[in-house]
């Protein structure tokens, strides 16, 4: 009891601080505010880590009943991924923020609102109550959007923001009405009234609220089609930001869709092939979006999209693994997808900072700008190129070992799989590998082009790398990346009563799978080691060699031309212009065009714009339709006092009317209460 | 280990023949076939030449590529004794660490700012990601009828019983030396010998590499080579004992060397902006082999 009055005593105090002291002091007091709850859940998080689980109970209102807090070991794993994410963030946030000292009022709400996030994200990861947990949910994606529109004076950011805003009450209208049909049937909000509403009923009603609930999370997450916010709201906030909400925020929504699954009682076959359809379908198109952005922030928006695709293939694989009662299957699936989690989480966010630091140092992120950079940030260009290998899942980084359990969980799955399910393993296995080949070939497109080669355009300031404080969280995301690429072995122990909870299973039987997943995991940590061994030998090999030579340096070999410059190198929409050509039919662009014409030339111009096809059917044109039959209504709004008070007149003579049909009401609402 | 050396052995002598048999295909007498290694041995001595565009990147991918192909190589099992390292799932550790390889490539070719070089690297990025299913789903297969995920549990049991087997192993075949020519960039993918620096893909990319790094790219290239040819006789070899498989092994490499040299002396490449499609094509081919896997085990009945 006393760790929630404490939890709560923190946002407090902080909310009410941060207004008052001085500007350079609001981040900081924000910071300790992380710091503490960070503290705090990080105490309970650990705990549970090795088994132990925690509950409280509060009094509620009449409304919401007994609200019951419980922290188990899917809360822990997501708070710990959470705190990390916020600590090493909001570290960059202050250095970040630094540029805008001056709009104090402004900073100090961003403050809060960063506060808040942090402590609605811990909380949505411990309340069992569904009323509460909507409540909370409802905090979080309000303070997620005044966060994403702090430069709201940018009429792109706040249209970004109200996109967000909308679709994520979109989110929490499915969320709402899946708890509420439960509290109708049962009488309580309680999470537990899920497990017993879905056993006494028919599997196809489980079914439904599975769905309610899938989709409500699934927004937030960012599955496709349920994507379309995502890649507006992630490249206008702020770098950190960007950081936090592809880092954890669109994350909990996988731990919803988990949690849910935990809870509810469904045929987790079908339940699986469902989320593994979602997740091929999000992976693959995310990534092949991802190529064709020529905005870096917007490029690793679809990135998350991609990501959150693997960890739904994974998430599907364990559900499915659930139905078949294979439960080394399911183990390795939910072990992929949660390992799959924090990684995304590690690798996602140092490049989004990576990309605040060539913000800061060039205030553009558009990847035609630049080139060579390598040059003037080196150290910013090292931590995108780890990042960028990780999130390619290139060994031996952290994305691979994920990556590497998935396609274990497929493998194991062939022996006792029949035909059916066999041609679903292999085409989830091709897409598995065409996520990977294509995030090869758009992360090779933006390393190379921003940072390699020489200087596209010329800035009219000096482009300097970041103070060595700001990359100190960059390197320490760096190290993890780096250690559960090498040591996977000890997160996956860690990670050991997660996997319980969610395939619930003897204990014997857990050994026996542990013992199966070491016996691949160890040797392959050894082989990654033996890599890194080979090549620290080649490269010392090569050093000591090339000792004796002599090393010169002259302008690159342009095939005998001899005055090469920087606009004849391949650009990025010159290194993707092949694939853009092959996938024409998926893909669609917005062309604008203007020739030169006339005896005296005008200017000309061309542009050409990557549509997202979905955004496209299934909210640019459903909305045009709706606001063309609006128009038609447009007579009514027309500016005259007169009929506005008319209006008025006739709505009160409406209300005084309902007596009269206070009979028809009531039969009416008979008749929906007999459906 | 075995696998280890065979490989090592193979690779000094497999380059070599593709270029001996396609200089008697063209009526030349042709080099021996050592001289590939002999052409490497020379560059190791020499010094290199830097461009001033490039940056560490550059002076890292050679040798980051070259370990990566070393650490494939380990992975390859021979027959019945494994490889170095042999775990459940090992083949997709092996396709991995060669993307590793790729990805560095890639990038050390953009980081010459060579607008040549870029061409090459995108073309490079785009094959690779096409050729990569069909690999995958070959192993699928083979895991499907062994029920066997590493490479060495794969190949060892193996049996080559029906004629459908057989057939499948010869697609199979088929499969891995096409990937083994697009890895390496070979003839209907790309020719290794062409004088025109816009039609070629890897040659380009390593336009700018001398020396010493030189020497490592082309070295990981032959053992590339013999990585595939391994994989193929692999698929043959199974349970025989060593006094055959041995043999075997080189007679198999030699073959497979020959008929690269002869598809290149008597094939045209393909038309580039088709290659694409010709790679991702592969993947129906390993789709095939699925279903003659999937008809083996009756899973139709």
């Amino acid at each position: 009891m006393s760790l929630l009055v404490s939890f709560l005593v923190v946002q407090f105090l902080a909310i009410i601080a941060i207004p008052f002291v001085p500007v350079t002091w609001k981040g900081i007091i924000a910071y300790m505010a992380i710091m503490l709850n960070a503290l705090i859940s990080g105490y309970y998080a650990l705990q549970t880590l090795s088994g132990e689980s925690f509950e409280f109970i509060l009094n509620g209102s009449a409304i919401s009943g007994l609200i019951r807090i419980k922290i188990d070991a899917l809360s822990g794993w997501f708070m710990l991924i959470i705190n990390f994410v916020f600590l090493t963030g909001g570290f960059y946030g202050l250095f970040y923020m630094k540029a805008y000292r001056d709009q104090k009022n402004n900073l100090s709400f961003s403050a809060i609102v960063f506060v808040l996030l942090n402590a609605s994200l811990l909380s949505l990861c411990v309340i069992q109550n569904g009323f509460v947990f909507l409540i909370v949910w409802e905090i979080m994606a309000l303070s997620a959007f005044f966060s994403v529109i702090f430069e709201h004076e940018n009429y792109l950011t706040l249209k970004a923001g109200l996109n967000y805003l909308i679709q994520s009450h979109v989110s929490i209208l499915f969320l709402m009405l899946g708890f509420i049909w439960v509290a109708i049937k049962t009488g309580s909000f309680d999470f537990v009234a899920i497990t017993i509403f879905t056993s006494e009923n028919q599997e196809s009603i489980g079914l439904m609220l599975f769905l309610f609930f899938f989709v409500g999370f699934a927004i937030k997450a960012g599955f496709v089609p349920f994507h379309t916010w995502l890649p507006y709201a992630h490249p206008v906030a702020p770098a950190h930001i960007s950081g936090i909400m592809s880092g954890v925020l669109i994350k909990i929504g996988i731990f919803g869709i988990l949690r849910i699954l935990t809870l509810i009682q469904v045929n987790y076959f079908v339940v699986g092939l469902i989320i593994l359809g979602f997740s091929i379908l999000s992976g693959l198109y995310g990534v092949m979006l991802a190529i064709m952005q020529h905005n870096l922030k917007k490029l690793l928006a679809y990135h998350s999209i991609e990501n959150i695709g693997i960890i739904g293939i994974g998430i599907g694989i364990g559900s499915i693994g659930l139905g078949i009662g294979n439960n080394l299957v399911a183990t390795l699936g939910f072990a992929g997808a949660l390992l799959h989690t924090l990684n995304h989480a590690l690798f996602k966010s140092l490049l989004f900072y990576t990309s605040g630091n060539i913000y800061q140092a060039a205030h553009t992120v558009q990847i035609e700008h630049f080139g060579g950079l390598i040059k003037k940030m080196p150290q910013t260009a090292f931590l995108f190129l780890i990042s960028s290998l990780a999130i390619s899942g290139i060994p031996p980084f952290n994305g691979f070992i994920s990556e590497f359990i998935i396609y274990s969980g497929f493998y194991y799955w062939l022996p006792d799989a029949e035909l059916g399910q066999l041609l679903v393993i292999i085409f989830s296995v091709l897409a598995l590998v065409l996520i990977g080949g294509f995030a090869i070939l758009c992360f090779t497109k933006a390393f190379g082009v921003v940072f390699l080669g020489s200087a596209r355009h010329t800035f009219s300031h000096s482009i300097k790398e970041v103070s060595f404080l700001q990359l100190l969280p960059l390197y320490l995301i760096t190290l993890l990346v780096v250690i559960i690429g090498l040591f996977p072995q000890f997160f996956l122990q860690m990670m050991n009563p997660t996997l319980i909870l969610l395939v619930p299973n003897p204990l014997d039987s857990n050994l026996l799978i542990q013992d199966k997943m070491n016996s691949f995991i160890h040797p392959l940590t050894w082989s990654l080691w033996i890599f890194v061994l080979i090549v620290i030998f080649v490269y010392l090999l090569r050093k000591f060699v090339l000792k004796k030579h002599r090393i010169e340096t002259a302008e690159t070999w342009a095939c005998g031309y001899v005055a090469p410059n920087s606009k004849q190198q391949y650009t990025a929409s010159s290194f993707v212009r092949s694939y853009s050509k092959l996938f024409k039919p998926i893909l669609s662009f917005i062309k604008r065009e203007k020739d030169v014409q006339g005896i005296f030339p005008t200017s000309g111009m061309y542009e050409t714009h990557i549509y997202d096809r979905i955004e496209k059917y299934l909210i640019d044109v459903p909305i045009k339709g709706y606001k063309s039959l609006l128009g038609r209504f447009v007579f009514l709004q027309n500016g005259k006092l007169q009929f506005y008070i008319l209006y008025g007149i006739i709505f009160i003579i409406a209300v005084l009317c309902i007596p009269l049909f206070y009979e028809l009401m009531i039969s009416f609402l008979e008749f929906i209460k007999q459906i | 280990m075995l696998g280890f050396l065979l490989i090592l052995i193979a690779s000094a002598f497999f380059t070599g023949i593709i270029i001996r048999t396609k200089s008697i295909a063209s009526g030349r007498k042709g080099p021996g076939i050592f001289q590939p290694i002999k052409d490497v041995v020379r560059l190791f001595r020499k010094g290199v030449v830097y461009s001033q565009t490039t940056s560490f990147i550059f002076q890292i991918a050679p040798t980051i590529y070259f370990s990566s192909v070393v650490m494939a190589m380990f992975v390859v099992p021979f027959g019945p004794s494994k490889g170095i390292v042999s775990f459940d799932g090992d083949f997709i550790f092996f396709a991995y660490i060669l993307a590793l390889g790729k990805f560095f490539n890639i990038i050390s070719a953009m980081d010459t700012g060579s607008s040549f070089e870029g061409m090459g690297a995108s073309r490079e990025a785009l094959y690779s990601l096409f050729v990569e299913p069909a690999f995958f789903i070959l192993m699928g297969s083979l895991a499907l009828i062994t029920g066997h995920t590493s490479f060495q549990g794969m190949f060892a049991s193996l049996h080559i019983g029906s004629y459908l087997s057989y057939a499948l192993a010869l697609i199979g075949t088929f499969v891995l030396m096409m990937i083994a020519m697009i890895e390496n960039s070979r003839m209907p993918i790309d020719d290794p010998k062409t004088h025109l620096e816009l039609t070629m893909v890897h040659e380009v990319m390593i336009l700018d590499n001398s020396g010493f790094d030189l020497g490592l790219i082309l070295s990981a290239g032959y053992i590339k080579f013999a990585v595939y040819g391994a994989l193929v006789v692999n698929l043959f070899i199974g349970i025989f004992p060593l006094q055959y498989s041995i043999p075997m092994f080189f007679i198999i490499q030699a073959v497979l060397a020959i008929g690269v040299g002869l598809i290149e002396s008597f094939m045209a490449r393909f038309r580039m902006g088709h290659n694409a499609q010709f790679i991702f094509a592969l993947t129906s081919v390993s789709l095939l082999i699925f279903f003659g896997a999937l008809l083996i085990l009756g899973k139709f009945a």
